[in-house]
């Protein structure tokens, strides 16, 4: 459509209120400029309000010593003798553990359910159907209370813990788990193991170009699969073992050592990802049921298998239309998991919004950076799903 | 298309203009906004039974209730133009600071930060409270430096949490912290087993204990490890305001100590020659004017509200579900440390 300018007639001379351009400019800065004054104003009035009322303003609280305990910091070694600086980022890890086990969990449950949904049989599809109903259609809160005060009562005291083999527990205490213990030369099996993850990126490569030039497949999953496990146990023989079990032990009021996981996470997650499953499961089967029937049938004209057909022919169409819907429930899982403050999951709204602004009392700082933090997280699952909806789409010839 | 545009300029400028005059709002004296709106707006717990507590019908009572009403039957003379707002320990100050509420009477521990940090001012302290420890009895625990290692529930963002890491930390002892917003919740919680112990204030101990399943299966430790005062709080930048609330509660306590209560006082209206109950009845003096409130304004609170004793007795003492002993809340003469400045 390019035109050529210069057999144009040149346009005729406008005065500058009657030039759409310059009109258009002129509105643009007034409307920003009175965006930033209003910003200003507000910004002004409440540093004004905070000082008459001899409400304390600024960021250097995050200096001072929090003096309070978090009841679960998996990452980091965390005391009351640290700042509330260090509490936001204890606080704020635990957020993001929650979201990333719940939106790994979502994620794998919506995909069964969303097939089994579409499934022939009728017993598998209509389980499906109850399930995605019941969950979506219950509030979450009600769920994670279901999920942490329904299930917590039914579990036994530390001192009656379902046991397990001796090796995990179970009690409203939460999970009690032996962790791994790495003795030296433990870091020849780590290297090995990122080695072969190396490799298998390299052998996936090449057994993409071989399908492209010769149309031979070659079982990648099966050949990594077997790769990941036998070369990193081959390794640690070789070192001879070189870990051992730190294995958790009933000691006066609770179990320690081994690896613990708190019921409020656990309940946490658990509500989270299923019910955010639920909707997965639904924007999957929309997904399938938009690839026209037509592809399927081509493929079985051609002899493709139905479980090749499914996986090369119909979920590469359908990701094409799910990965926004889900962009926006990983979106909406990251920021319900601030539900936590419910029951007690020292995440960063009970924490850092929750305690920390009681004890300093600088709600508007506080609740700022919260609301920075999600908006970053948020901003960066966006940014990530972006680019892989952009690698997933349709590439035109 | 054109006239749209001018039309948008128009609202534009006019939009740049106002926020150019409009000066900062500043929260106004509470007491003209209590005056103007006819009530008080007293934030309270969400449910401490003898401190501020509702019945079926809604209608709030308790030891912390009776001090809003106290400051309502000096103001209006009439106890019951309170209005209640349930808040959580997290939401409580910025009710306050917000103007959400006029006074926050919430068992609220009066602390330095407290008072110089968060814009308000404690008026006084309306229950001498302890932060004490309570456990099932079948763990056989006698103290709580037999605590080690427990699991500890608590209500979050409260001097309670800190004072418990203090008390750890200064034993070399460690525990697992499951902090709670509403105390429901922790409650909820230690009953389900989720925690060994449950702390807070002494007086909420014994309260909330009522509310479990089976209340003796749980013992409170012996070792009360804090000071907790707890009274009412205003808002900075009204002291008129401030004066009120303060002198409602001392009046409360000087009743006690002048033997005035809510059955006697017409009788010592009409017959009484001491100075100090004719001053307190509204006879003498001129208590109310310097208050900018009725001179009945005394007379009014033991008449609708009761003396402190009368309070007392009525929501906390033996003969309640609660059974609170008086211990450090006993009148100054009596051995406690109850002890109201001399109202004239």
């Amino acid at each position: 459509m390019a035109v050529d300018s210069i057999n144009q007639p040149a346009p005729p001379k406008v005065a500058l209120i009657n030039d759409p351009v310059a009109r258009a400019l002129f509105f643009q800065v007034l409307v920003l400029g009175s965006i930033l004054l209003f910003g200003g104003y507000i910004v002004n009035n409440t540093m004004d309000n905070l000082a008459s009322q001899g409400i304390a303003s600024g960021f250097g609280f995050l200096e001072t010593t929090a003096g309070f305990a978090i009841g679960y910091s998996p990452f980091l070694d965390y005391s009351e003798e640290n700042t509330y600086g260090y509490a936001l980022l204890v606080s704020l890890l635990n957020t993001l553990l929650v979201a990333g086990i719940g939106v790994l969990f979502a994620t794998i449950i919506g995909f069964i359910m969303g097939v089994a949904r579409l499934s022939k049989n009728w017993l598998i599809s209509t389980l499906a159907l109850i399930y995605i109903e019941m969950m979506r259609n219950i509030p979450l809160l009600l769920q994670i209370f279901f999920w942490y005060f329904g299930v917590l009562r039914a579990l036994p005291g530390p001192r009656q813990s379902l046991d397990f083999n001796g090796t995990i527990f179970v009690n409203n205490r939460g999970v009690f788990m032996p962790s791994p213990e790495f003795e030296s030369g433990f870091g020849v099996v780590t290297t090995v193991i990122i080695l072969t993850i190396i490799g298998i990126i390299f052998l996936a490569r090449w057994a993409k170009k071989r399908m492209e030039q010769t149309g031979q497949p070659f079982p990648v999953f099966w050949t990594s699969l077997a790769l990941i496990i036998v070369l990193p146990i081959l390794a640690a023989a070789v070192m001879g073992f070189p870990m051992g079990w730190n294995h958790a032990e009933l000691t006066g009021f609770n179990f320690t050592g081994g690896t613990e996981v708190p019921p409020e996470l656990v309940s946490l997650a658990l509500a989270l990802a299923t019910y955010t499953g639920a909707f997965i499961a639904e924007i999957v089967r929309a997904g399938i049921q938009s690839v026209s029937h037509g592809q399927t049938e081509a493929a079985y004209a051609l002899g493709i298998k139905p479980g090749i057909t499914l996986r090369k022919v119909v979920i590469p169409q359908a990701l094409r239309v799910i990965i926004p819907p889900l962009t926006s429930q990983y979106l909406n899982l990251t920021k319900n998991s601030s539900l936590a403050a419910a029951i007690a999951y020292p995440d960063i709204v009970l924490v850092f919004a929750g305690t920390v602004l009681m004890q300093t009392g600088q709600a508007v700082e506080i609740i700022a950076i919260t609301m920075g933090f999600y908006l970053l997280v948020s901003l960066i699952i966006s940014m990530f799903m972006n680019w892989y909806n952009k690698s997933m789409s349709l590439v035109e010839r | 298309m054109k006239k749209s545009i001018t039309a948008f300029a128009a609202v534009t400028a006019a939009a740049l203009v106002t926020t150019a005059i409009v000066t900062p709002a500043s929260a106004g004296p509470v007491l003209d906004r209590v005056k103007a709106k006819g009530f008080i707006q007293c934030g309270v717990s969400q449910g401490v039974p003898g401190f501020s507590n509702p019945d079926e019908k809604g209608n709030w009572s308790g030891l912390d209730v009776d001090v809003c009403r106290s400051v309502a039957a000096a103001l209006f003379g009439d106890a019951t133009k309170v209005k209640y707002t349930p808040l959580s320990s997290k939401e409580r100050f910025t009710a306050l600071q917000s103007g959400e509420i006029d006074v926050l009477s919430r068992n609220t521990t009066w602390t330095l930060v407290r008072d110089t940090a968060l814009g308000m001012n404690f008026a006084g302290v309306a229950y001498y409270d302890g932060q004490g420890f309570m456990v099932r009895k079948s763990l056989g625990v006698k103290s709580a430096l037999e605590l080690d290692g427990a699991s500890v529930c608590t209500n979050l963002g409260t001097t309670t949490e800190l004072n418990l890491s203090d008390y750890f930390r200064a034993n070399g002892m460690k525990f697992k912290g499951v902090f709670f917003e509403k105390a429901d919740e922790v409650v909820a919680a230690y009953d389900a087993g989720r925690c060994d112990v449950y702390t807070t204030d002494q007086s909420a101990l014994a309260a909330q204990r009522t509310k479990m399943k089976n209340p003796a299966e749980h013992q409170v430790l012996p070792e009360i490890i804090s000071k907790e005062p707890l009274g009412p709080v205003v808002p900075h930048a009204d002291d008129q305001w401030f004066d009120l609330v303060k002198w409602s509660l001392n009046v409360m306590i000087e009743a006690e100590e002048l033997g005035l209560t809510s059955e006697n006082i017409d009788s010592m209206k009409a017959d009484s020659k001491n100075p100090g109950i004719m001053r307190m009845v509204g006879v003498e003096g001129d208590t109310g004017k310097n208050l900018g409130v009725d001179n009945n304004w005394s007379y009014n609170i033991i008449k609708q509200v009761g003396n402190y004793g009368e309070v007392f007795e009525k929501h906390l003492g033996e003969s309640t579900p609660i059974g609170l002993p008086r211990g450090l809340n006993k009148l100054w003469s009596k051995g406690g440390i109850l002890y109201a400045p001399p109202v004239r």
